[in-house]
This record gives C-alpha cells, sequence and structure tokens, in this order.
C-alpha cells in the first residue's frame, strides 16, 4: 500500500510540474496533430476513407512514444538540471520507486497527444470517434500508458550512461514508430523488422489500441504489452541501483 | 545505533577524476577531501568553515551518502555511509544554499507533500508536519503559490522546510545563508539554534564567521582538502593570540603599495577587500609591534578612510589559519 502511494503521490507530482510547462505542452499538441494531418491526407489519397481513425489513433500513439522516449531518456538529466536529482536520491527509497513516478508521468503526459489527435480528428475532419470495443480502448490506452512508463524506466537507466544520448533518442523515434507499426502496419515491412517489433512494447500497445479501434483480440496484445514492460522494469531497477552507485563513485549526480 | 556520536568520520579522502578531449584525452584529478577525521557528538552544533573550494561540501557529501569516499570510512548514527546508505538517508536530512533544487512549477505545499511521500513520512502524520514546518519557516499562507514566484530567501526556508520533514536526527546544512538577506539569514540562525537545542545533531558549513560564532559549539577550519584547526570558537579565537589587526579603508590602492605592506616589519599577513569603491586593508601583525605608522607612511597619497587598530576576532583567526595552510 505504501509502495503504491508513492508511486501515485510521485506520479502526480510529475505530471503536474510536466503539464505546466507551456513549451512542452505545446510540443505534446501540436506535433502529433501535423503528423495526423500528414497521416489522414495519405490515408485518403490511399483510398482508405475506412482508417481515418486509426489514423488519429495512430499519430497518438506516435505522441505518446516520443513523450516517454525524450521524457524517460532524458529524466535522469532533467531532475540534474533542475538540482533535484540529489534530493530524491537521498530518499531512503530504493531508486526504482523513485524515477518510476517520472517516466510513468511522461507516458501520462503523452496521453495530451492521443486527446489532441482525436479531437483534431472529430472536429476538423469530421472522423466519427466509432470504436469496435470503446472500454477496451480505454483500458487498452491505461495500459499502453503505464507499460511505456516501464519501459521509459530502462532507457532513463541506459541512456544515463552514455555519453550522447540525446543523439541517441532522436535516431529512435522515428524507427520505432515504423517498426511498431503505429501507422503503418508492420506486415509491410522487410521481415527482419519481425523479430525486433515482437520485443518492443511499443508495438504490443500499439497493436492492442488498433484492434479495440477497428475489431480484433485486443487482450492478447495487452497481456504481451504488460508481459515484456514487466521484463523492461525489472532491468530498469537493476541498472537504476547500477547507475545509483555509479553516480555517487564518479561525482555525477549534481552536475548540471 | 550504540554509538556515543552522530557522526564519525575517519581519514575520509576523495579524488575527484576527470576527462576532456577526444582525440587525445587527457585525465585530471583533483584530491579535494585529503584525509578529513572528526566526529560530532549527538545534539552537537558543529561548524565546518573555510574558503571556496576548500572542501566543505565534498565533506558533507560524503557523510551524507551522495558521493562514496575513495578511501576512509565515516559513519553518522552509528550506520556506515557506504554500505548502509539506507539506514543513513532515513536519519539525515540536508539544505543546501541556492534557489535550485525545488519543482518550479509546483506549489510549496505540493513540492512538500510529495518529498514528505518519498522520505517515509507516515500519511496520518504528513498534514500536520507540513503545517507545523510551514509555519517555522514562515511560509504559511504562501504554501499555494507555485515556487517559481518566490524569492530567494522563501526558497531557502522552503529547501529548509523539506529538510526537515521526517524530523531527521541529523541535519547537513551546506551554506543555508547564501544570497539570503540579513532579517532571513537571522531568522535561519535562529531556527538552526533552535533545532540544536531540542537535540538535532547539526553540521554546517558557512562562509559567514559571524554565523558560525554565534551558532557553533565547535568549529572545523578546512583548508586545503585537511582540517587545520578544530576547537571551540573561544579556543579558535586563540590562534590569532599574539597579533594586532590594523583595518583601513581605502580607495584606489595599487598592488605594489599592498606588496610594500607585506615586507614592513613585523606584518604577519594582508587582505585587500573589495567593497564597490572602497577597499579594506586589513593588516595582522605581531601584538608587540605597533604597525599603523608604517602602514600609513605606505599608504601616504591615497585616499583613506577609517583607520582602526583592534584586538583579533575569529574572523581574523580564521584568516591566520587558512593563510598559513
Amino acid at each position: 500500500m505504501s509502495l503504491l502511494r508513492v508511486l501515485a503521490v510521485g506520479t502526480l507530482m510529475h505530471v503536474k510540474q510536466l503539464s505546466r510547462s507551456p513549451f512542452e505542452m505545446a510540443i505534446a499538441l501540436v506535433v502529433p496533430i501535423v503528423q495526423a494531418t500528414l497521416a489522414v491526407y495519405l490515408f485518403r489519397s490511399g483510398g482508405e476513407q475506412h482508417r481515418l481513425l486509426e489514423a488519429a489513433v495512430g499519430a497518438g500513439v506516435m505522441g505518446i512514444w516520443s513523450s516517454v522516449l525524450f521524457g524517460s531518456g532524458g529524466a535522469i538529466q532533467s531532475q540534474r538540471w533542475l538540482g533535484t536529482l540529489e534530493m530524491i536520491m537521498l530518499a531512503p527509497r530504493r531508486p526504482v520507486l523513485v524515477i518510476l513516478p517520472i517516466t510513468i508521468a511522461t507516458g501520462l503526459t503523452g496521453i495530451y497527444a492521443l486527446l489532441a489527435t482525436l479531437i483534431w480528428g472529430r472536429f476538423l475532419y469530421g472522423i466519427r470517434l466509432d470504436f469496435a470495443h470503446p472500454v477496451a480502448f480505454v483500458v487498452a490506452a491505461v495500459v499502453c500508458v503505464v507499460a511505456l512508463g516501464m519501459f521509459g524506466l530502462l532507457l532513463a537507466a541506459t541512456f544515463v550512461l552514455m555519453r550522447n544520448a540525446n543523439a541517441l533518442a532522436n535516431t529512435l523515434e522515428y524507427p520505432v514508430w515504423l517498426v511498431s507499426g503505429m501507422l503503418v502496419p508492420i506486415t509491410v515491412l522487410p521481415s527482419w523488422t519481425g523479430p525486433i517489433a515482437a520485443v518492443l512494447p511499443t508495438t504490443w500497445g500499439a497493436r492492442a489500441l488498433r484492434e479495440a479501434t477497428s475489431g480484433g483480440p485486443v487482450w492478447p496484445s495487452v497481456g504481451v504489452c504488460l508481459g515484456i514492460s514487466v521484463l523492461c522494469l525489472a532491468l530498469g531497477g537493476l541498472a537504476l541501483t547500477y547507475v545509483e552507485r555509479r553516480a555517487r563513485a564518479a561525482a555525477t549526480l549534481a552536475l548540471a | 545505533m550504540g554509538s556515543d556520536y552522530a557522526i564519525e568520520a575517519e581519514d575520509l579522502r576523495r579524488t575527484y577524476k576527470a576527462r576532456t578531449g577526444w582525440l587525445k584525452p587527457k585525465r585530471t584529478e583533483v584530491e579535494a577531501v585529503r584525509g578529513v577525521t572528526f566526529t560530532v557528538g549527538r545534539g552537537e552544533l558543529f561548524g565546518l568553515l573555510g574558503p571556496n573550494g576548500a572542501g566543505k561540501t565534498t565533506t558533507i557529501k560524503l557523510l551524507n551518502t551522495l558521493l562514496i569516499p575513495t578511501s576512509g570510512s565515516a559513519r553518522v548514527c552509528g550506520f556506515d555511509v557506504e554500505s548502509q546508505t539506507r539506514e543513513v538517508r532515513r536519519r539525515i536530512g540536508y539544505v543546501f544554499g541556492g534557489d535550485r533544487g525545488l519543482y518550479d512549477r509546483l506549489s510549496a505545499l505540493d513540492n512538500l507533500r510529495y518529498f514528505a511521500e518519498l522520505y517515509g513520512v507516515a500519511p496520518r502524520d504528513q498534514k500536520r508536519r507540513i503545517a507545523e514546518l510551514l509555519d517555522l519557516v514562515g511560509l504559511a499562507g504562501r504554501e499555494g503559490e507555485r515556487v517559481e514566484g518566490y524569492s530567494r530567501g522563501m526558497r531557502q526556508r522552503l529547501h529548509i522546510a523539506r529538510g526537515l520533514l521526517h524530523s531527521p536526527d541529523v541535519l547537513f546544512l551546506d551554506e543555508p545563508s547564501i544570497g539570503v538577506d540579513p532579517v532571513a539569514a537571522r531568522e535561519l540562525r535562529r531556527t538552526v539554534a533552535d533545532l540544536a537545542a531540542t537535540g538535532t545533531t547539526v553540521l554546517l558549513t558557512t562562509h559567514y564567521m559571524a554565523e558560525a560564532d554565534e551558532l557553533c559549539d565547535r568549529i572545523a577550519v578546512i583548508a586545503d582538502g585537511r582540517i587545520q584547526a578544530l576547537g571551540t570558537p573561544a579556543e579558535l579565537r586563540h590562534r590569532a593570540d599574539g597579533r594586532r589587526v590594523v583595518e583601513v579603508e581605502a580607495y584606489g590602492v595599487p598592488e605594489s603599495a599592498v606588496d610594500a605592506l607585506r615586507g614592513l616589519p613585523g606584518v604577519r599577513e594582508t587582505a585587500v577587500e573589495a567593497r564597490g569603491a572602497l577597499q579594506l586593508l586589513t593588516v595582522h601583525s605581531d601584538a608587540h609591534v605597533d604597525v599603523q605608522g608604517d602602514v600609513l607612511r605606505e599608504l601616504a597619497g591615497i585616499r583613506l578612510g577609517r583607520v582602526d587598530s583592534r584586538e583579533p576576532t575569529l574572523e581574523d583567526a580564521y584568516v591566520a589559519i587558512v593563510s598559513a595552510a
């Protein structure tokens, strides 16, 4: 109960902190809408009018992924810049309990992108929000956010070990969109991308949302997405314990 | 627990290693702390005094688990700072000077709620404890405002409230009054004194001699990574025994004149402090030698203000100790 409370209060505070940045909010809302616009025109010109809702949802998932990739990948660095990293690491808690709320918060703020693309689609292009499984869609969206938050923990712990993590984050954004099938079905991609897609929680999260939108077996995808993410959480937790000790040895907790 | 001391440091050493450059990487090593040994009793208010770069903050971070010692060992409340990190962290609070380290876009209340949860304050006690601390630091009524709108002094007070949330046995204060106005600094000193009076062990680093003199039971002067002197303020003041101090306010003193003062018979040290257009010259000399006349002769032709000859203070003792390091 106490652990859940720490996670819940931490997540709420970090969502508040992130949501009050006008710059980050503008990026979180504008970029997915631009991407969704491009997707709608591509789908229309391809004669796939019936898939416009998928385009809106797909662009929203891309927004969630971007939020997690940059927010979680840079979570430790941004706390360092704020000067809060030392204070949160001084808490008598496991590092995973301190950092996980931040990465889940980046997934939750990514939801703004999904809401923005759905509202944009409904009012500008008249896309009917006609989900095949509305309840499953909400559950899949929540699981997708939490799962990507756990995946984000692994990113946070590993990116902090790399000198050029920002460059790596930039190069990961588009390939993961593609490989995970957020807009284009992964069946049209080269076969060698299959194994990569299979181990990414983004693939299963996007698939669960697509199936809830247009019909299909949602729950197996939700289950696999959660399973992979829990594995990421365990690996991320171990990596963070190592990172914390290394940072104390190398004196990098406070470096701005 | 069992230990009589709240803090025990034994030959603590810390070296920082850095690497710069890509093609021809250059490695540098800086020995920030070079064998620091001291103990702090339970409930004692202990000061760590020293110039910039002396190793004060590194020492505090070695003790509060943020850094791992290169060698040596330290215990806080009987727990080893390297291997029993979580036990140590449960018992300590850390407050540093400056206006970073808070979530600016959250209110003070949200900051305190978050850290109360992180630092393990029981949920049923959180509301009462936060209200008590807001009262203590004078932020009651302003707790709902975002921290980004706070003055530096208010942020500093919020730092202190955060450091006290979990009622730590040992409080580390790293230059808490830096950048704080004199009235707020006086309030801060009163708060620190009250904490020590109620049994909290406090380790305070500061540049301000008056602060250390007023508050600390004992002071360690640290310079060049080593403890140069340790004792009560009165004991340290004796380090300047046998000296006399001449202070001269002057305008536009050239470096050559200061060099000339250093060469006068009986002069031990000189220091120049710029205060806007004014320079304050401090000349330490042997007590039995009256150097005031010689000093004024050397400064002939320079516009002078107040000239004073006095007994040495703790600050003079500090200058003497640091200069000898």
